[in-house]
């Protein structure tokens, strides 16, 4: 089966313009990454800050072309450098992001955010645009009556469920999501993390996940990436990278994940209370 | 004895719209060298409790308590210059974002150097190999040349560890840590929290983390408080609290971390805690 999205050796380099005082330099962000994802799984796209990770979702998400590489997406190339998507590639990919504070226009009401992207890509006539809006308010778990509202109306995670809606108007087949609950409570996050599954099995979607959080990544992963450097250092399926991580970075990010086993718990008690006692005696 | 006490604080803000209750009867106390962890999710008044208590809430704040005494000393009826001599010496706080807790315009030397000028009255000299010693303390290499800095040339990790210096610069009995690895990834939140336990065992200081996070105050707490919308859900050691949680809401807590999902759904807390505890 043709995959929904491949890379094949993605390469993304910015280069930073030099002044008087510095030289100009490139940065490579992304150092050539291979990846497929099958239709309705799931990539978690794994890292820390300045690993590379959200610069290939950007990519995946057709906002910034490659310096180098491949992308396809239905087993179609793609590059955006060369000619600009078209409604039909556009209807395809779309991106949640992260902070959805700061991704919903303050000024434009939700009916305007959710209709927007029929507007500009189909020729949808005003009041089927409105019925759809609406449907889709209800299906990511709002209320038709939250049409007329500003963003500054909701609370956080009721934000991100309209971040969802937006992206999914134009029925894509692939979801871009950078670090989607990262800014969310823990009670929200377990809500939107069950929105996206539901989602993803009523629709079929395919879905690329950018996450620093690997507890987030056991739960939604279907395959994992790690990436550092802009070096992709492991590709498993979940089960496996969760079961048997193989590079010392992944191992490090795994011992660094903060566990709430019972065990773990009473072993770490049991040590401070002897390293007083020790310190008492 | 308990180095804090506070018994029944309420925090009330007066807004456009009316009263506003931010916390609303709390009871916290910290014994010395203790990490109490206090959790709860945005709005349950976990960082406006301690806000309180370092005096930092803006005019439109009331607070009010039965009792609010550090170390047998009344912090409700103390006048403002003793309170200044506690607060950033004996008690020191820091913050979630440390980057903007830094002042950009500064260097991080002249911004320690300025603490230990002030409080401790060092200068000159001393003061320079103080803040050189405080930097080795919390592992920042090559502390003579890290004093020229400027916050933007640092990581936030680093930045964290600055105002962890800062705050142990006056060998403090009480650390109030406000969400200290939130904005940090894994590896840097796992070493910034063995920094700050480490430091708590040395110094022996009292600590209290605020958190959001289950798997910070499973590393790290002895005694936890449970907040949620201004009250107290639950008090219990961290054994106890996990192994046997006494409250529907921390029930709900430790369900929603993903790495307790059990099918495919994960539980959320409306399928444990009715919405609006009973007043």
């Amino acid at each position: 089966m043709t995959p929904v999205v491949e890379g094949r050796a993605i390469v993304q380099n910015y280069h930073v313009p030099g002044s008087m005082l510095r030289k100009a330099k490139t940065v490579r962000a992304v150092k050539g990454i291979d990846f497929s994802v099958q239709k309705g799984k799931t990539l978690a796209i794994v890292g820390e800050s300045g690993s590379g990770k959200s610069t290939l979702a950007r990519i995946v998400a057709l906002i910034d072309a490659p310096s180098g590489g491949q992308l396809l997406i239905d087993g179609q190339p793609v590059d955006i450098a060369a000619k600009r998507p078209g409604p039909e590639m556009r209807s395809k990919v779309q991106m949640v992001f992260q902070n959805p504070y700061g991704s919903l226009n303050p000024r434009q009401k939700i009916g305007d955010v959710l209709t927007e992207p029929l507007v500009i890509n189909t020729d949808v006539p005003a009041a089927e645009r409105r019925d759809r809006a609406k449907a889709m308010l209800q299906k990511v778990g709002l209320m038709p009556e939250h049409y007329n509202r500003y963003p500054h109306m909701f609370s956080g995670g009721q934000r991100q469920r309209i971040a969802i809606a937006r992206a999914l108007m134009l029925n894509p087949s692939l979801l871009v999501l950078d670090e989607p609950v990262s800014a969310l409570d823990l009670s929200v996050q377990a809500q939107v993390l069950n929105l996206l599954a539901d989602l993803q099995d009523e629709l079929g979607l395919t879905y690329v996940f950018v996450s620093h959080d690997l507890s987030v990544v056991r739960y939604i992963a279907d395959e994992v990436m790690v990436i550092s450097k802009g070096e992709a250092v492991e590709q498993a399926s979940r089960d496996e990278i969760f079961a048997n991580p193989r590079h010392a970075y992944t191992q490090q990010l795994f011992n660094a994940t903060p566990v709430t086993d019972i065990e773990a718990i009473r072993a770490r008690v049991a040590r401070r209370k002897a390293a007083r006692q020790g310190a008492a005696v | 004895m308990s180095l804090l006490t506070i018994r029944n604080l309420t925090v009330k803000f007066a807004t456009a719209t009316g009263s506003f209750t931010a916390v609303d009867g709390i009871d916290v106390s910290v014994d010395r060298s203790e990490v109490l962890a206090i959790v709860g999710e945005s709005g349950s008044g976990k960082s406006v409790s301690m806000l309180a208590v370092m005096g930092l809430l803006p005019d439109t704040a009331t607070v009010t308590a039965d009792e609010m005494s550090y170390d047998g000393q009344n912090l409700l009826t103390m006048s403002a210059n003793q309170r200044r001599k506690l607060i950033g010496r004996e008690i020191t706080m820091i913050f979630q974002e440390p980057i903007a807790s830094l002042n950009p315009s500064f260097t991080v030397g002249f911004q320690i150097e300025e603490v230990l000028r002030i409080n401790l009255g060092l200068s000159g000299k001393a003061a320079r190999a103080r803040a050189v010693e405080l930097f080795q303390a919390v592992g920042i290499p090559e502390p003579e040349e890290k004093l020229k800095a400027y916050p933007h040339q640092m990581s936030g990790g680093q930045c964290q560890r600055v105002m962890i210096a800062i705050a142990i610069a006056s060998n403090p009995r009480l650390l109030i840590a406000d969400e200290p690895t939130t904005a940090l990834d894994v590896t840097i939140q796992k070493q910034i929290l063995d920094l700050l336990m480490k430091l708590q065992e040395d110094y022996g200081m009292g600590l209290i983390l605020i958190t959001h996070d289950m798997g910070v105050v499973a590393e790290t707490a002895d005694r936890v408080v449970v907040q949620y919308k201004g009250r107290k859900m639950e008090e219990a050691d961290v054994l106890s609290l996990f192994e046997a949680p006494q409250s529907g809401y921390t029930r709900a807590l430790l369900a929603a971390l993903p790495e307790h999902a059990t099918g495919d759904r994960l539980p959320t807390v409306s399928d444990f805690f009715q919405e609006e505890a009973p007043r």
